[in-house]
């Protein structure tokens, strides 16, 4: 076995982990909660490892896809040809940096959800089918298996939030499920036109790029379908006005959900638009994309604003989610590599930063059963950990050097300003929008009068969760100090991207 | 070469000879057990595919140009015998106590699949239409069979009318066919239409359509559907599975051999018929799906959704050249094993369900994933897979289904069924909220499932789970199905333009 087949085997075996991970807990008896834990925990790990080394072992300067496997699944039948639909796997720089968040984002989630009692066997279950979605839209190089497992992650996530949710968690489960759901279908409908319109029998998406790159599929046909991508797609990227479901849904959704959801789920919305909008239909991108950066750019600024005037812990954090995609939706639509880069970029950094947030958030709901504001002041006397973890969060949410979300919104505005400068003028604003309603938070939550209700009933976070914020705050740090080999990998993929400016 | 080889219908003698053995054997017997009877079905059933697997990649023969044999006939038989296992098995626990007598009732599952059989290997009309009858009269008898319920003789009656009209307006349809190309059989009528004067005959279209009305109703496609939510919720739930299995299959296996041999060279005065028909029938079917309280009612709004997607097939047969109409027609296959095995996992479990609880609504499946978590799974994958969810069988099939049929004309149709396919995943969710949201009712505590009904349920599932997952070798089973509807008269037809 070649070394590039052996580096195969372990992209194909990181998606495995978390099937192998449900599968053996379906046959652990219910009522062994602690075995369903260790269980859990042990391939989180497992995955958090593997996660680090494929990200570390993408080679910047080799070809734009390594590590790739590809296993025939269905071919010369009826209407697909030769590698009709294989389970073809492998990543490039964007694919090893949100693998790598995923791991990360998987293993606190898994640390956070030890003290959940109700039926962990049930949801343990949920939770690695959904993290399997997961890495399998990342890896996945074939049309077929890439909605395969983008579908995959939705499906879980009516039950994880319906059944271990909190507030209004039916009404949140049922808008979040249809409307991603939603989204799909006009992603599906556009898997039909556009396999179709190629008309090479294949769902590999390899071939497919060429044909959208070289004019195979024609410049109409993009332009048509090119909204269907990016709609389906952008619905899960809480895309300005599809975003109703992120503040609903985040709001009812238990803490690891949240984590997940908010952490990498709305990253595959907009992976969905690199691979199936800027790579597939790179002629449609270039007509559509003035549009996506009108949209992105509301987002981010009505985002924000909605934050400012919110009062709950978790609608801050999901309408700062929509503004924080939104600045990734506006990178992604600059068409240049400094603002692809940076949206990329943005995309791991709201990810660990979002996954904190609704970590730290969780810790104080569990004990105190409120999120208002209001109720709070001086917590920083009682939970003095927590406080200083959440202060980086919202540090990194503000933009802070030295974090990650410096690194990444700093390209992001860089590339705006190259193509759309008014667009950049607003996204600065967007931002100081954020340090408003962080400082705000700040300022009632965490320092002020202390609110003597809480005196002996708020205690710190506990080892576990340390445990799992260090691992996230880690990565904000490194990211924000040494970014190279961040921005090397990913600017190692965009620059090759066809349509895509210097 | 022998025009009457009667050893091509050795599995349907064993078929129908279990029958009349099962029927003789209660009334030799009378006090016997009456599960028994349900069992010796299920053998029966089993024999009968085993019987039918010889048959596999054999020459296809004709008995004297009326039935044939070949690979598309066999398919069919495995089919029927599948359900009629399956529904032998669950009649078997569910019509314990429920009839006095229950010999007749399993004889007419068993006539019921010959007459599916006997309609995918028609190549005549008058024959096809005899089959269907041969179906659908027993049918009548079972949807009724719960005597003393009022709401299953009210269904059966309901079924008697309406089915005696369309049976009608087929024959009506058949006439005209008859009157207009001088021939019953599908291969002078192919012959017949080819060489008439290109032009709309009003006779044809509306023999047609007719014709299209006649088996519409058969599987229930709207407007003639009327009939099918009351028979589905008055029938037995055994037989209720059998409803939406078999009669559907049945309905889909005349119209593909009748459609892609006998009519397919006229396809510009049926098709547009067709595309709008699968229209309504996926838009009604789902709308009013949503607002069903009794789950019987439910399934069957949806199940006619379902007839909406594979019409849309038959649409592409129309629409499309003679690649697409062989690639549609085995995706559609494909989809009838997934939907059949999906929903009979559906109704295992409801089955189990209401042996032991007597709940079939909706309401009534509150908790059931704390009182039984293996039911809930089940019921969990096969709505999931009627969704078009991943990993179950409904999304591969679906999506072969309507990417196949994809032509340009039809863009729009397989928009409106992706559409139509999201809205139903919101009714599904209704009920799995029922099943996993709330708490079981007081006084019912976790229940042990009987062996049979586990093991059943769970082989269903894998079945799910295996075309969801790997689906190359089942296309490749169903496209040597297909073959055999395709290679007669190609030369022959000369689609118009």
């Amino acid at each position: 076995m070649s070394y590039d087949e052996a580096q195969g085997y372990v992209v194909l075996s990181t998606l495995a982990q978390p099937l192998l991970a449900a599968l053996i807990i379906l046959f652990i008896p219910a009522t062994r909660k602690m075995a369903i834990r260790y269980v859990s925990l042990f391939f989180a790990t497992l995955m958090l490892g593997l996660s680090v080394y494929i990200f570390t072992a993408y080679q910047i300067g080799g070809d734009s896809i390594q590590m790739e496997i590809s296993w025939a699944w269905v071919e010369n039948t009826a209407f697909l040809g030769p590698r009709g639909i294989s389970l073809h796997l492998g990543i490039d720089g964007i694919a090893a940096l949100m693998v790598l968040l995923t791991g990360i984002v998987a293993f606190a989630a898994t640390l956070v959800s030890w003290k959940l009692d109700y039926r962990p066997k049930d949801f343990f279950i949920l939770f690695w089918v959904l993290v399997a979605g997961v890495y399998g839209t990342f890896f996945a190089l074939d049309l077929f298996f890439w909605f395969f497992f983008y579908e995959l992650a939705v499906v879980p996530l009516y039950l994880l939030i319906g059944v271990w949710g909190s507030t209004r968690k039916e009404y949140g489960a049922m808008k979040l499920t249809l409307m991603l759901v939603g989204g799909s279908v006009l992603i599906w409908i556009g898997i039909f036109a556009i396999f179709n319109a190629a008309g090479l029998h294949t769902f590999d998406l390899q071939q497919l790029w060429a044909a959208g790159a070289d004019g195979t599929i024609d410049r109409n046909t993009q332009k048509i379908f090119f909204p269907f991508f990016v709609i389906g797609c952008g619905v899960l990227a809480a895309l300005w006005p599809f975003h109703t479901w992120s503040p609903d849904g985040h709001m009812a959704a238990p803490t690891a959900v949240s984590m997940v959801h908010a952490g990498v789920l709305m990253k595959l919305g907009a992976f969905g638009i690199i691979r199936l909008g800027i790579q597939l239909l790179p002629e449609g991108a270039e007509f559509w994309m003035p549009g996506l950066m009108v949209l992105g750019t509301i987002g981010a600024v009505y985002g924000a604003a909605a934050a400012l005037t919110q009062r709950d812990f978790k609608l801050i954090s999901g309408y700062s989610s929509v503004s924080h995609m939104g600045y990734v939706l506006m990178g992604l639509a600059t068409m240049n590599s400094i603002g692809i880069t940076g949206a990329v970029l943005q995309m791991f950094s709201h990810g660990v930063m979002t996954a904190l947030v609704f970590l730290m958030i969780g810790a104080l709901y569990d004990q105190a059963h409120t999120r208002d504001l209001r109720d709070f002041g001086g917590i920083a006397k009682v939970m003095p950990w927590w406080v200083v973890c959440y202060t980086i969060a919202g540090l990194a949410n503000v933009g802070l050097p030295g974090l990650s979300g410096f690194t990444a919104e700093f390209h992001i505005f860089v590339g705006t300003f190259e193509t759309y400068p008014l667009f950049g003028g607003l996204a600065i604003f967007a931002a100081a929008l954020a340090a408003g309603y962080m400082l705000r938070m700040f300022s009632v939550v965490f320092f002020g009068p202390f609110n003597p209700r809480w005196k002996d009933r708020l205690h710190d976070i506990t080892p576990l969760e340390g445990v799992a914020a260090s691992a996230l705050i880690a990565s904000m740090v490194v990211m924000g100090v040494w970014w190279a080999p961040f921005t090397d990998r990913v600017s190692h993929t965009v620059t090759q991207l066809v349509g895509v400016t210097g | 070469m022998d025009s009457r080889p009667y050893w091509i219908f050795i599995p349907e003698y064993i078929a129908a000879g279990s029958a009349v053995a099962i029927v003789a054997l209660e009334l030799i017997f009378p006090k016997m057990r009456r599960e028994l009877l349900g069992y010796m079905t299920a053998v029966a059933g089993i024999a009968w595919a085993i019987a039918a697997a010889f048959y596999v990649g054999h020459d296809d023969r004709t008995y004297q140009g009326l039935l044939q044999v070949d690979n598309f006939t066999t398919y069919f038989r495995f089919l029927a015998a599948g359900i009629i296992t399956v529904t032998g098995l669950l009649s078997a626990t569910y019509m314990k106590d429920k009839a006095k007598t229950a010999s007749e009732y399993y004889g007419l599952l068993l006539t019921a699949g010959l007459g599916m059989v006997l309609m995918a290997a028609s190549r005549e009309l008058i024959t096809a239409y005899i089959s269907l009858e041969l179906l659908s009269f027993s049918l009548y008898i079972l949807v009724g069979y719960l005597k003393k319920d009022a709401l299953s003789s009210e269904a059966s009656l309901k079924y008697i009318l309406l089915g005696a009209f369309s049976s009608a307006m087929l024959l009506y349809g058949i006439s005209l066919i008859y009157g207009v190309t001088q021939s019953t059989h599908y291969d002078g009528i192919a012959q017949a239409l080819a060489a008439r004067d290109s032009g709309t005959t009003p006779a044809v279209v509306v023999g047609f359509m007719l014709i299209i009305a006649g088996v519409g109703f058969k599987v229930a496609a709207v407007p003639f559907h009327m009939w099918s939510p009351d028979a589905y919720e008055g029938a037995p739930l055994p037989i209720t599975a059998f409803l939406s299995t078999l009669s559907k299959a049945a309905g889909f296996a005349l119209f593909l051999r009748l459609f892609t041999t006998a009519i397919v060279v006229d396809a510009v005065e049926w098709r547009w018929a067709i595309a709008l028909l699968a229209a309504i029938t996926m838009v009604l079917g789902n709308v009013l799906a949503i607002q069903q309280k009794n789950l019987k009612r439910l399934i069957a709004y949806s199940s006619i959704g379902q007839v909406g997607y594979m019409l849309v097939v038959i649409a592409a047969i129309g629409y499309g050249d003679q690649e697409i109409g062989r690639n549609a027609s085995s995706a559609l296959l494909l989809h009838i094993a997934g939907y059949t095995i999906s929903t009979l996992a559906l109704f295992t479990a409801l089955t189990a369900y209401y042996n032991k609880t007597g709940h079939d609504t909706v309401e009534g499946l509150r908790g059931m994933a704390e009182t039984q978590p293996f039911l809930a799974l089940i019921v969990t994958v096969s709505l999931f897979s009627f969704a078009g969810l991943p990993f179950f069988a409904g999304f591969t099939t679906k999506l072969f289904m309507f990417q196949a049929s994809t032509t340009d004309e039809l863009m729009w149709l397989i928009g409106l069924a992706v559409v139509n396919s999201f809205v139903s995943l919101y009714y599904y969710l209704m009920v799995l909220r029922q099943v996993y949201l709330f708490d079981p009712p007081a006084g019912l505590a976790r229940f042990k499932l009987p062996p049979l009904m586990m093991g059943l349920g769970g082989l269903l599932m894998l079945g799910v789970l295996a075309i969801g997952i790997y689906p190359g070798p089942f296309f490749e089973a169903v496209e040597h199905a297909t073959q055999p509807l395709y290679q007669q008269g190609a030369d022959l037809i000369v689609k118009n333009p």
